[in-house]
């Protein structure tokens, strides 16, 4: 479906022209972000195939800026319609819309600073750009073959899904800035269900990255799957206690994502994160390194510069414990009178705001195996569900399912507890990180202990 | 400005719009799903959908932005067996629905001689949301107005208050069903939804109180003082409540939740696993479980999209199967499961009006709408003061289910121990954690309380949100898990 995607000079054309609608409306400051994308989709269950999608996608996003009395007035326009008069449009509506909402002091575009390198950072091999369907269809079959014949007790399954997404990214803005760059990613996943008895469970591993080469083996994510799902038969509640915690690699990156929104400028500045007044203090345990890199070559989150054309960077959030930098992109820099730090995150249909690239935590020397070795009785999660985080005080309380151990032994599979504590906390205690750091996302952590967590069961 | 002619109906108003606009008429509908036919199909479907949305949002006392977004596009699928191919597109005409015909097809090999596709003009199902204004029509300068007087109205109402966010945001979306059976709908679907978020500071302890409301109506219902007033009441309260909090108790515990919002128990709890497709595949934990009792007596549920102007209402499907009231539990025993056309079909049963998606670009799925349990004839009082020590839950943040095991979480936003049959002490972030298909089993007593809940709620499910609602009467748990962190 690829023949009719634009080039890159016409998508760059189209950028301009929206920027001169902006201009010609009245807009004193404007910047366009245009997107252009493919993407398929397969899923396999059993020996069936499910759905093959595939879809052609573009999205074009204008903000105006409009001078009031003191500030700027504001909009956000967004369309799929790409027609120079609908683009000339769209441009003076916004307009129209901006000049209806209140000036604001802080807004506008970054002021300088602009990307003049733009480094080829891996995200795309030109060797995938015509993958065969067939080929991915294969993928998905071998998954979903390996996760079945693994062991008798898988009886069905949820599939198993390959996808194959491609991209382009044009953004402009008045100040002169004009840059683009291409990517792409490629997943496989799959979901077995185990059977045995009455219980039935279910579970999933995944590999993306942005070559296809670079994807776990399929049969791989297949059989990991499925063990992941037999492993869970028989799961059981335990009764409500006090014990050490250890988030698995699977689980323990939704801890650092939750840091990361904490150390946003935006929540810093809305007083809406429990971490607002520590920058420069120790709110973790010293051997906790926590870093949002935007430029890794080959990540998932890499990209040349940020929403508002800013060059992306290394951040280094927490340092040995310490609190060292916000997130920042230009509004909320300027809220708290810090320069952005190359973390503007834009959709077409939104405005930028903060938003993590790369983003993991160091690892530490020993494996996951030997964590569980030397817990005497704990928990290992495995698995998180429901959104119980209150980033302004720090409250966490989730759903989780796992494996309990006593004496460095998995004894047997838990489930329907929740695991509750208060984030500030939880990080100070943090008394083990594991050596295993994979990339499956943008977010990335090892194993991590926590030397107290309150489980409830019955 | 648009005005309507009150006569017409939505379909009537959402067929014209695609036939002026776009140029599909029947017979161009027709000729791009002859094109999906062309290979050995059982059927094929075609989505139009133009969607305006618009959001004004307030923060720091100024309405710093406002945004407008267009989604347009068209949806092809053709479906073989259990096997669905499906491309879209983001231009609207029968050009590019022929092209993507061409693609979707791909899952069938072998060509055929087929009989043209014949439109055929039937009913639209319902009209649950006439209205006269677009909320998208509403000026934004009125919206603007109406976010300072939600701002200053919150700041007055106490001093704790430090920040306020509030929004408005309007939707109206117009869509086009064509089948190869013939089948041709149109709607056109407005959804209006007011937000409030306050932050309450004091000393260095600060608690946040949001409240939302909305349904599918003019936004001129929402402006009426009494009600967007009421919300901001909420917002505040609830934080100036959390303010005062303690920490939650933690372990099994009996528990009663509160009416209206706290219905979302029974769309984590049951509604997913009530899905047709997980059925189909056996792949949930209520798998062969029809004709089952699966809740205590007395515990009737039902999944109703024909409430006129909730949130998680429509006139017809997204595959143009007229919304019904389903009952999935009665009186204890599982009755139905929510369908779309695939997985009725593959069950051999009815589709249920529940084939739903997020946009064009999206697969229909089993989904459901409005959720809730029937009342029943126990004074809510009576309810509380039959617990000795336990948890009353009032209002809820999200949930999530693990359809397989049946585990299910949702998180409350507001709620109180019980003590000595007594509402006591506030606390905060309590998560609760069951099981099911058993926990409606352990419901010893239901109020005669029904509320629906404010018109908030979106689902997820494959990566794909659409807006439903949920209700709930007062009732009593026994035995639910409650995530907290004190003994």
């Amino acid at each position: 479906m690829s023949a009719s995607t634009s080039s890159q000079q016409e998508m760059e054309t189209v950028v301009q022209h929206a920027l001169e609608s902006a201009a010609r409306a009245g807009a004193s400051q404007a910047d366009v972000l245009l997107v252009e994308g493919d993407d398929r989709e397969v899923r396999v269950r059993g020996e069936e195939i499910e759905f093959v999608k595939q879809a052609q996608e573009r999205g074009l996003g204008i903000r105006v800026l409009v001078d009031g009395k003191e500030g700027r007035q504001t909009s956000i326009v967004s369309t799929s319609d790409l027609a120079p008069d609908a683009v000339a449009r769209m441009a003076a509506e916004a307009v129209a819309l901006a000049r209806a909402t209140a000036a604001d002091p802080t807004a506008g575009l970054p002021d300088d600073g602009f990307a003049t390198d733009l480094p080829d950072l891996a995200l795309f091999d030109p060797a995938d750009r015509n993958v065969a369907l067939e080929a991915r269809i294969e993928d998905a079959k071998r998954a979903e073959a390996a996760a079945r014949g693994f062991d008798p007790r898988i009886t069905n399954s949820e599939g198993s899904q390959a996808s194959s997404g491609h991209a382009r990214v044009v953004y402009g803005n008045s100040r002169g800035f004009l840059g683009s760059y291409e990517s792409a990613s490629h997943g496989l996943f799959s979901e077995p269900l185990a059977q045995e008895g009455d219980s039935m469970q279910r579970d999933y591993w995944m590999t993306s990255a942005r070559r296809l080469a670079d994807l776990e083996d399929a049969a791989a994510v297949g059989r990991k799957a499925a063990e992941r799902a037999i492993r869970r038969l028989g799961g059981k509640r335990v009764a409500t206690c006090e014990v050490p915690v250890i988030f698995d690699g699977m689980t323990a990156p939704s801890l650092i994502g939750q840091v990361a929104s904490c150390v946003s400028g935006y929540s810093v500045y809305r007083e809406s994160t429990f971490l607002g007044d520590k920058l420069g203090e120790s709110i973790a345990a010293t051997d906790v390194t926590i870093i949002d890199d935007g430029r890794l070559p080959g990540g998932l989150g890499s990209k040349p510069f940020d929403g508002e054309g800013q060059p992306t960077r290394r951040n280094v959030l927490v340092d040995g414990g310490v609190l060292k930098t916000w997130l920042l992109d230009t509004y909320s820099g300027r809220k708290l009178d810090l320069p952005s730090t190359g973390s503007a995150a834009r959709g077409t249909g939104s405005a930028p705001r903060v938003g993590t690239t790369n983003l993991w935590l160091e690892p530490g020397e020993k494996t996951l195996d030997e964590l569980i070795g030397e817990l005497d009785r704990g928990l290992v999660v495995t698995e998180l569900i429901g959104m119980g985080f209150n980033p302004t005080t720090g409250d966490y309380s989730r759903g989780a399912a796992g494996l309990w151990v006593e004496n460095g032994e998995i004894i047997h599979p838990v489930e329907e507890i929740t695991i509750a504590g208060n984030l500030g906390d939880m990080l100070q205690s943090i008394d083990r990180i594991g050596s295993e750091l994979v990339w499956r996302g943008r977010t990335a952590a090892p194993p991590i202990r926590i030397a107290s967590m309150t489980v409830a069961g019955e | 400005m648009s005005a309507s002619d009150p006569t017409e109906t939505s379909a009537d108003r959402a067929l014209d719009f695609f036939r002026d606009r776009f140029d599909l008429d029947d017979r161009s509908l027709a000729t791009a799903l002859d094109t999906a036919l062309e290979r050995q199909v059982d059927y094929a479907d075609l989505y139009f959908e133009y969607t305006t949305t618009d959001s004004v949002s307030l923060e720091e006392g100024i309405v710093k932005s406002g945004d407008r977004h267009l989604e347009q596009g068209v949806g092809v699928r053709a479906v073989r067996g259990e096997r669905q191919g499906y491309a879209h597109s983001d231009d609207i005409s029968v050009e590019s629905a022929r092209l993507a015909a061409g693609t979707a097809r791909a899952i069938a090999d072998e060509t055929r001689e087929h009989a043209p596709v014949a439109i055929a003009t039937g009913s639209g199902g319902h009209d649950l949301y006439p209205i006269s204004t677009a909320p998208t029509d509403v000026p934004v300068a009125a919206k603007v107005d109406w976010l300072n007087e939600i701002d200053a109205y919150a700041r007055a109402k106490s001093p704790k208050i430090s920040q306020v966010m509030a929004s408005i945001v309007c939707q109206h979306k117009h869509t086009l069903v064509a089948a190869s059976d013939g089948t041709r709908v149109a709607d056109v679907l407005p959804l209006v939804r007011v937000n409030v978020q306050v932050l309450a500071a004091d000393g260095s302890r600060r608690e946040v109180g949001y409240q939302g409301a909305g349904g599918r109506f003019e936004l001129e219902e929402m402006r009426d003082p009494a009600r967007w007033q009421g919300l901001v009441d909420e917002a505040v309260r609830i934080a100036l409540l959390n303010l005062e909090a303690e920490a939650c108790p933690a372990g099994a515990m009996d528990v009663v939740l509160g009416p209206g919002w706290p219905g979302i128990l029974l769309h984590e709890a049951i509604g997913h696993g009530l899905e047709g497709d997980f059925n189909r595949k056996k792949t949930s934990a209520f798998s062969d479980k029809m004709g089952q009792r699966v809740a205590a007596e007395g515990v009737t549920v039902v999944d109703d999209g024909t409430i006129p102007g909730r949130r998680g209402s429509i006139n017809v499907d997204d595959e143009g199967t007229p919304s019904k009231r389903n009952v999935l539990i009665e009186n204890g025993v599982l009755v139905g499961y929510m369908q779309d056309r695939l997985n009725a079909g593959l069950m051999g049963v009815e589709p249920t009006g529940n084939g739903r998606r997020e946009s064009y670009a999206h697969l229909p799925l089993p989904r459901m709408t409005n959720t809730f349990m029937l009342a029943g004839e126990e004074d809510p009082e009576e309810i509380l003061s039959s617990v000795e020590n336990g948890l009353y839950a009032v209002s809820f943040g999200g949930g999530q289910v693990d359809i397989t095991s049946g585990k299910f979480v949702f998180s409350a936003s507001e709620a109180y121990r019980i003590e000595g049959g007594r509402i006591g002490r506030p606390v905060k972030g309590a998560t609760l954690i069951g099981n099911g298909p058993d926990v409606l089993t352990r419901v010893t007593r239901i109020g005669h309380d029904l509320a629906l809940d404010e018109g908030v709620g979106t689902c997820g499910k494959d990566g794909q949100g659409v807006p439903v609602g949920v209700g709930l009467p007062t009732i009593r748990v026994n035995d639910l898990t409650v995530g907290g962190t004190e003994g």
